[in-house]
């Protein structure tokens, strides 16, 4: 009996009783929808983490400093410390910029702007070749601080295209914005960047960080924003970083280094974990699907005794029956994995609709796409069930005796 | 010369229980190739039992039996499986037909188990509706056949595969008469046209249409020999010599083997 006989005569079968043969897969259906619809979400959910940490720059590193000021006044990390670093080691690190955060009332006119965040940063906040600042942004028109603007605590400031169009409808360049009753000019805009609404990502002043530091009235940097040269060799960069510290602060407990590069692979092994256990759950549907197929062909070995004499008696031999029910179980299950494929795809499109309208981040945000992996495995996967659970029935029908099958009613 | 079916001194011993029924009860029996055999004998007699051997579906408990020359009494089910499939055509009386598969495509099965290629079982399979009057019916389900047509079918069926010997177990059971004479008389043409036939019935009236009859009655041949020869038709009396208050004389049965 040849293979494709088999399979001809599996399909006929399934399509003498419809209904019957969906309800056989729907367990593998639905285990196989699960899998691809968890795996395109995840794969998803990964591009647009990646998407989102390549705008940040996969190359940033933040390093955080705390217990300054009080009894260690004596050791201290000045910004020119860290500009010394990247002299020393151009080949890993490509610049850094301290990151003072600020609260403050930002005022132009009458207008008041309380959830505006105010940065104070330096001149390599901004990396002209990349038209971007460290933080993911980019540079829409004017300038971005320079070094004289640091170095003089110059009264200047670059902002986001929230505070440009709203207080200054879209023509911000040249005027002047108050930060705590400090007049700041406006030199630079940013492009949007997030939905150019208050408090948002857009909703931001850049300035220099000695002066942020005055209006905080902190004597010191706690925060600072590194760019390695390289993504793969964050984590040496990161290394350097922190040795140098260490040299300081002769402890680890004050300061704190994150590379997004690092954070990036965490949060994908943390991801890859979750999509793991979500797929080992799915899989269960699987084995339930097996399960049915496996009952449905007892039954179908049982209906079909009489079928299975008469093979017998015209010569079929056991290996013959076994793989004809085999093939049956393993066509049943395949083609309830291809149900089960183009359903999970378009499950995935539909959802994909729902996050991006429920996030709003339109049609370049977030895409569940299934993976061509995850359609292989669980195209296989299901196949293999059914021929896992089709060989009992299979080695049933086998070994039935002719005689008893030719006169069974 | 070699006999084309050969039983040597078969036992068939079913244990029922505590007891051991002698389905078979030491019959010898040579069939020759060219011969159109029928095995009579009433529901008990063994001759479904018989039959069963004879086709290969089971093997005796003891003695053996040579078909074509070959000892198939003590092969494994795999193997008994490939001399049904090249060297027996089963009838049977039920047709037994695959309702699934059309009318060629039961009729290719004893061929694609023989594992012959596409085209030429197609080709044979047409060729052995041919010889039944059936080729134009091919494409057909079986059940939109008469009984008659339906067992003409399996006739094809039977024949495709060449086989040495036609095993018909009951044929004209599920027919009405004159259908049943009709699939008798191609019976009987496959004969003259040098085939072997065995037919199994428990009917005289279609047993002397075979040319030799063999009686089993209790598992043991009471009769072997031409089918015209009265005696092969009289129905045999039971052993009643055990059974007490039982009126039967022995010269009441010298009359009746007269």
């Amino acid at each position: 009996m040849s293979f494709t006989q088999s399979f001809r005569l599996a399909i006929k079968s399934l399509l003498t009783s419809k209904m019957r043969a969906l309800l056989t897969m729907l367990g593998i259906i639905i285990g196989v929808a699960a899998v691809i619809i968890i795996t395109s979400l995840g794969n998803g959910m990964q591009n647009y983490m990646n998407a989102q940490f390549d705008q940040l720059g996969a190359n940033l590193i933040q390093v955080q400093i705390w217990g300054l000021g009080g009894g260690m006044s004596s050791r201290t990390i000045e910004p020119d410390d860290m500009y010394e670093l990247v002299d020393k080691y151009p080949q890993y690190l490509a610049g850094v910029s301290p990151y003072v955060m600020t609260q403050g009332l930002v005022r132009h006119g009458s207008d008041e702007y309380k959830r505006t965040s105010i940065y104070g940063v330096s001149e390599f906040f901004y990396d002209e070749q990349r038209n971007q600042v460290l933080s993911g942004s980019k540079l829409g028109e004017g300038r971005f601080l320079s070094y004289v603007d640091v170095a003089r605590y110059q009264n200047v400031c670059v902002v986001g295209s929230y505070l440009a169009r709203d207080a200054f409808g879209g023509d911000a360049l040249g005027k002047t914005i108050t930060v705590n009753g400090t007049p700041f000019t406006i030199i630079g805009v940013m492009a949007e960047y997030a939905d150019s609404t208050e408090g948002s990502g857009d909703d931001v002043i850049f300035i220099p960080y000695g002066n942020a530091m005055r209006l905080n009235g902190t004597g010191w940097v706690d925060l600072y924003l590194f760019n390695s040269a390289d993504k793969d060799t964050a984590s040496l960069a990161k290394g350097i970083i922190e040795s140098r510290l260490y040299k300081t602060f002769q402890t680890d407990d004050v300061y704190y280094i994150m590379s997004s590069a690092e954070m990036m692979d965490a949060m994908d092994s943390m991801l890859n974990t979750l999509m793991l256990i979500l797929i080992l759950i799915a899989a269960i549907s699987l084995l339930v699907g097996g399960i049915g197929i496996m009952n449905i062909m007892l039954v179908s070995v049982t209906e079909r005794t009489r079928e299975i004499g008469i093979r017998k008696s015209l010569g079929a031999k056991g290996k013959d029956i076994r793989s004809q029910f085999i093939i049956e179980a393993g066509t049943t299950s395949a083609i309830g994995g291809v149900i089960g494929i183009v359903l999970g795809i378009i499950m995935a499109n539909v959802l994909t609709n729902v996050i991006a309208f429920a996030l709003g981040t339109g049609n370049d945000g977030f895409v569940a796409i299934p993976t061509l992996g995850g359609i292989a495995v669980s195209f296989g996967v299901s196949v293999g069930v059914g021929i896992l659970f089709g060989y009992l029935p299979a080695n049933k029908a086998a070994r039935l005796n002719p005689i008893d099958a030719l006169r069974y009613d | 010369m070699e006999h084309l079916i050969e039983f040597n001194d078969v036992y068939k011993i079913y244990q029922m229980g505590e007891e051991r029924i002698h389905a078979l009860d030491g019959v010898s029996l040579t069939v020759d190739k060219g011969e159109f055999v029928a095995i009579v004998g009433s529901s008990g007699s063994g001759k479904s039992t018989a039959m069963n051997i004879i086709g290969c579906l089971d093997v005796p408990t003891s003695g053996t039996y040579h078909l074509g020359g070959v000892d198939v009494s003590t092969m494994d089910d795999d193997q008994q499986a490939e001399i049904r499939n090249k060297m027996l055509g089963f009838i049977f009386q039920q047709y037994n037909l695959i309702p699934k598969l059309s009318v060629q495509e039961n009729v290719e099965l004893p061929l694609l188990y023989a594992g012959v290629g596409a085209e030429e079982r197609h080709q044979r399979a047409i060729r052995s509706l041919e010889r039944v009057g059936l080729a134009d019916k091919c494409r057909n389900l079986p059940s939109q056949l008469s009984g008659g047509q339906q067992q003409r079918v399996s006739i094809a069926r039977a024949l495709a595969g060449d086989p040495s010997v036609i095993l018909a177990d009951e044929p004209t059971g599920a027919l009405d008469s004159r259908t049943g004479r009709e699939v008798l008389a191609f019976l009987q043409k496959l004969n003259a046209e040098g085939d072997t036939v065995v037919l199994i019935t428990h009917d005289n009236s279609i047993a002397v249409k075979a040319k030799r009859i063999v009686r089993l009655q209790d598992g043991r041949i009471i009769y072997d020999g031409d089918a015209h020869d009265p005696r092969a038709v009289v129905q045999p009396e039971e052993d009643t010599d055990s059974i007490v208050g039982f009126d039967d004389t022995p010269s009441h049965r010298e009359e009746a083997r007269a």
